[in-house]
């Protein structure tokens, strides 16, 4: 605790440093999982090329793309946009299969009696499909944001400036409070970021608390979980 | 692009595929710790998983504790370990197991929940015990959620093993480290390139057996329902 108030400045600087390059990948992954997510649930093939890829991009491990983004970016080896872009790619990857669920979960009568009633393609999409779908998407970008801010550390390692630095000097001078301070300081992140999602989803869908959503919820969640 | 061609030759150069630094004895090591990680994890979370799946009590826990799994930092995890054990292998293999965890429970229960409600009670009808029901008829129709569970678990385990050469192990992270230490990026990306098709090989393998141990009833429904009619019904079996 000594430690952490005489650091205080170090601490909070990597902290904020931390929290601003998790934004973007979920951010970007939100945005491009809505379009390819749709796409998705248009043809069988759509569905079956956009999910494989996803998967395929889910198997690169993390630091092997820090180190290899330069080379195809032509970007320096330390430029922190390598670690912007690569947990990007990942955030993406998980979020087009919760996307494409979540369109999937919109029942298929619902569509057609918007569809009678006299929507359009597009006012269908933004005023039924998407806010019935946004639970779901909700459920998959919590899980996301996570990882995302999880897996940032990692970033340390090829010398970007995030929490993890606080796991690596804290080890190299064997000093465990430091380890310590870092973990605990980036799942405090990660849960600040899941209850901005939170209030955002209650604040944007106040119908899903009209719905039985407890079961629902949890399903969906699990839905989530097992393909992250 | 020269950075790739040059570390595809150093890929399948002989000359480092064996020795103490060599490609094949560090692959080897990178298994040896992931397979490990995830049998012990298997041996905790099947049972576990199993067990909330079958009897649909104590989900909102194992939910609340996998979330927390998952923000924790794994590289924070095993230093944090390795400062009061000291190096060696089981720091690590604790580290991952903790990581293969969470995706492995998610797996057998979500498995065991699609199971249709009838067809249970079918089971039960016709006279299966608990254990019976267990077995022969929601573990063989859970299959393909269970398998993928423990599909994401080992990949997270592998992807996360490059770690094992910050902490005195070697595996295939040793290229990554060495070759970012001397700023030789051709070793790095050598590195990064063997644990990505490491990843992507296991990965494979796994959904292999996926298909071939999904017994040919649940393939089929599986097949011939429709994204959009399979949603419903899981939306249904949600909605009690």
């Amino acid at each position: 605790m000594v430690w952490l108030w005489q650091n205080l400045e170090l601490v909070l600087g990597l902290a904020l440093d931390h929290a601003r390059l998790s934004v973007a990948p979920v951010l970007v992954s939100f945005i491009a999982s809505i379009p390819l997510g749709w796409l998705a649930n248009q043809s069988r093939v759509l569905r079956t090329i956009l999910l494989t890829l996803g998967g395929v991009l889910f198997t690169i491990p993390s630091i092997a793309l820090f180190v290899t983004l330069p080379v195809i970016l032509g970007t320096r080896i330390l430029d922190e946009i390598n670690v912007v872009v690569a947990l990007s790619i990942y955030a993406v990857a998980v979020m087009v299969r919760g996307s494409a669920d979540a369109f999937a979960s919109v029942s298929k009568d619902v569509i057609g009696s918007s569809t009678a009633v006299g929507y359009s393609r597009w006012g269908r999409f933004w005023g039924v499909e998407l806010p019935l779908a946004g639970p779901v998407l909700l459920a998959s970008l919590r899980v996301v944001s996570v990882t995302t801010v999880s897996l940032l550390s990692v970033g340390s390692l090829i010398g970007v400036t995030t929490l993890g630095y606080l796991f690596l000097d804290g080890y190299q001078r064997s000093f465990p409070t430091e380890v310590v301070i870092g973990i605990a300081f980036t799942v405090i992140i990660a849960l600040i970021f899941d209850a901005v999602l939170v209030t955002i989803g209650r604040i944007l869908m106040p119908y899903t608390r009209a719905l039985p959503t407890s079961s629902r919820a949890s399903v969906t969640r699990v839905a989530a979980e097992v393909t992250s | 692009m020269n950075f790739f061609l040059d570390a595809l030759a150093y890929i399948v150069d002989p000359a480092n595929l064996t020795g103490a630094k060599g490609i094949l004895p560090r692959l080897g090591d990178h298994l040896y710790y992931s397979a490990l990680a995830t049998g012990i994890a298997l041996v905790v979370a099947l049972p576990v998983g199993l067990a909330i799946g079958h009897t649909g009590r104590g989900r909102a826990f194992v939910i609340a504790i996998s979330g927390a799994a998952r923000a924790l930092p794994t590289l924070g995890l095993l230093f944090f370990i390795v400062l009061f054990t000291g190096l060696g292998l089981w720091p690590l293999v604790a580290v991952l197991a903790i990581l293969a965890v969470p995706p492995i429970i998610a797996g057998a229960y979500a498995g065991l929940e699609s199971v249709n409600r009838q067809t249970i009670d079918a089971a039960r009808a016709i006279g299966m015990t608990e254990w019976q029901l267990l077995w022969k008829v929601e573990v063989p129709l859970a299959l393909p959620l269970i398998i993928g569970g423990i599909r994401s678990a080992a990949l997270q385990v592998i992807a996360t093993a490059t770690i094992a050469g910050y902490v005195g192990l070697t595996g295939l992270g040793r290229f990554l480290i060495e070759g970012l230490a001397v700023r030789n990026y051709t070793l790095a990306i050598a590195g990064a390139i063997l644990v990505a098709v490491l990843a992507l090989l296991v990965d494979g393998l796994l959904a292999l057996i996926q298909l071939l141990v999904t017994p040919r009833g649940v393939s089929r429904g599986v097949t011939s329902t429709a994204p959009r009619s399979r949603a419903r019904l899981r939306r249904a079996r949600a909605t009690p």
